[in-house]
């Protein structure tokens, strides 16, 4: 279907050429929002579920007694609890929809990253652990992250969710241009 | 049973909940990190469409439930400084892991081992945050910390007003984004 895309010239699109995966998929999680409220009265969250486990792999570091007397963890204790094992199904979930759809693939260095800073899987790796460190900081600091904050709460329509998601979506376009420059590689970010 | 559930059924609604998210997460394809970064350079908008979806839709509905007292809200507070300061390196952070904490978790289980890395990073960073919580708790969580406030009352305008606006801008949004032509 790609190539045909590519093969020919721009165009304007038709209703028919409509992609509607995205809206359909943003309705079933905004649904999926409504039994989360209701039915578990949890909204869709990742970090704080995260931070809490979290405790669990610094006791090799830091002891029982230093994860203990924490404050952070004091506060959201490690646990086996409603929030860690939705952590679980997330990844099983979506496992069984890239099976499902025959698109499970093992990927090292993705391809807007390849094209850009090239095939090293050792630098692509030690940029996303980094970034991910930056990032769940980020997420605590704010308390939330794109679903506790930018979907969870801006559904609810509360003050620090909006701000969240705007001061976000302006940080992560300059990191962006930044990191990948304005427009020398185009990608349209076709399903790997 | 009585819902909220609470107790051992809960606990198995947590991995379904999850699973149907995950799924999702995948079938709206924010899964695949180039087209989580390519938002960030205006180049896909598949991460636009499925959030400004997922709230209005997902709004609407928990409105309608907190008003018929089958839902309640739970509001973050609103430390403007720290939710800010959060944001800032949050944007960064993805950009450089290429997912949210959320979509990352998720494409671990399709088989990306660099999103298997940075959720290492994330343990990391949440125990550098665990570890600096009482400094943060009273240098910046303190800061312009308005409490649990929604848009509707500090502003006065009601929640369905605010959803029609977000409507709105979204129906623009996705009619513009779709007439775009593709290249």
């Amino acid at each position: 279907m790609h190539s045909e895309v590519k093969a020919m010239p721009a165009r304007v699109i038709t209703r028919s050429e409509v992609d509607w995966t995205p809206y359909l998929a943003g309705a079933g999680i905004g649904i999926l929002s409504w039994a989360v409220f209701a039915i578990a009265d949890d909204p869709l969250g990742i970090t704080t579920a995260f931070a809490a486990f979290s405790g669990v792999a610094a006791i090799p570091f830091l002891g029982i007694e230093g994860v203990w007397h924490n404050s952070y963890w004091a506060k959201t204790p490690p646990s086996l609890s409603y929030g860690t094992l939705f952590l679980v199904g997330v990844v099983l979930g979506a496992m069984a929809s890239a099976i499902a759809t025959r698109r499970f693939s093992l990927e090292t260095v993705p391809r807007v990253w390849r094209e850009r800073f090239g095939p090293s899987v050792f630098r692509r790796f030690a940029v996303v652990f980094a970034g991910g460190a930056v990032e769940m900081y980020g997420a605590r600091l704010a308390d939330g992250c794109t679903s506790g904050h930018a979907i969870s709460g801006n559904l609810q329509l509360a003050l620090s969710s909006w701000l969240f998601t705007i001061v976000m979506a302006a940080s992560g376009a300059a990191t962006a241009r930044l990191l990948f420059g304005n427009g020398r590689f185009a990608n349209r970010g076709d399903p790997k | 049973m009585t819902i909220p559930l609470s107790g051992a059924s809960l606990l198995v609604s947590a991995v379904l909940f999850g699973f149907i998210f995950g799924w999702l997460l995948h079938r709206a394809r924010v899964t695949d990190t180039n087209v989580i970064v390519n938002q960030f350079r205006f180049r896909d908008f598949t991460v636009l469409k499925v959030m400004l979806t997922a709230i209005i839709v997902g709004g609407l509905g928990v409105f309608f439930l907190h008003a018929g007292g089958l839902a309640s809200y739970h509001i973050k507070p609103a430390n403007l400084l720290g939710v800010a300061l959060g944001a800032v390196l949050f944007g960064i952070g993805m950009v450089a892991y290429g997912y949210c904490p959320g979509s990352g978790l998720a494409a671990i289980g399709t088989g990306s081992l660099h999103a298997l890395i940075g959720a290492l990073g994330m343990v990391f960073g949440a125990v550098l945050f665990a570890l600096s919580y009482d400094w943060v708790k009273a240098h910046i969580l303190n800061i312009a910390a308005l409490g649990s406030v929604r848009l509707p009352e500090l502003t006065g305008i009601p929640d369905l007003v605010w959803f029609a606006g977000l409507a709105v801008l979204a129906l623009i949004s996705f009619l513009a984004l779709e007439r775009r032509p593709r290249r």
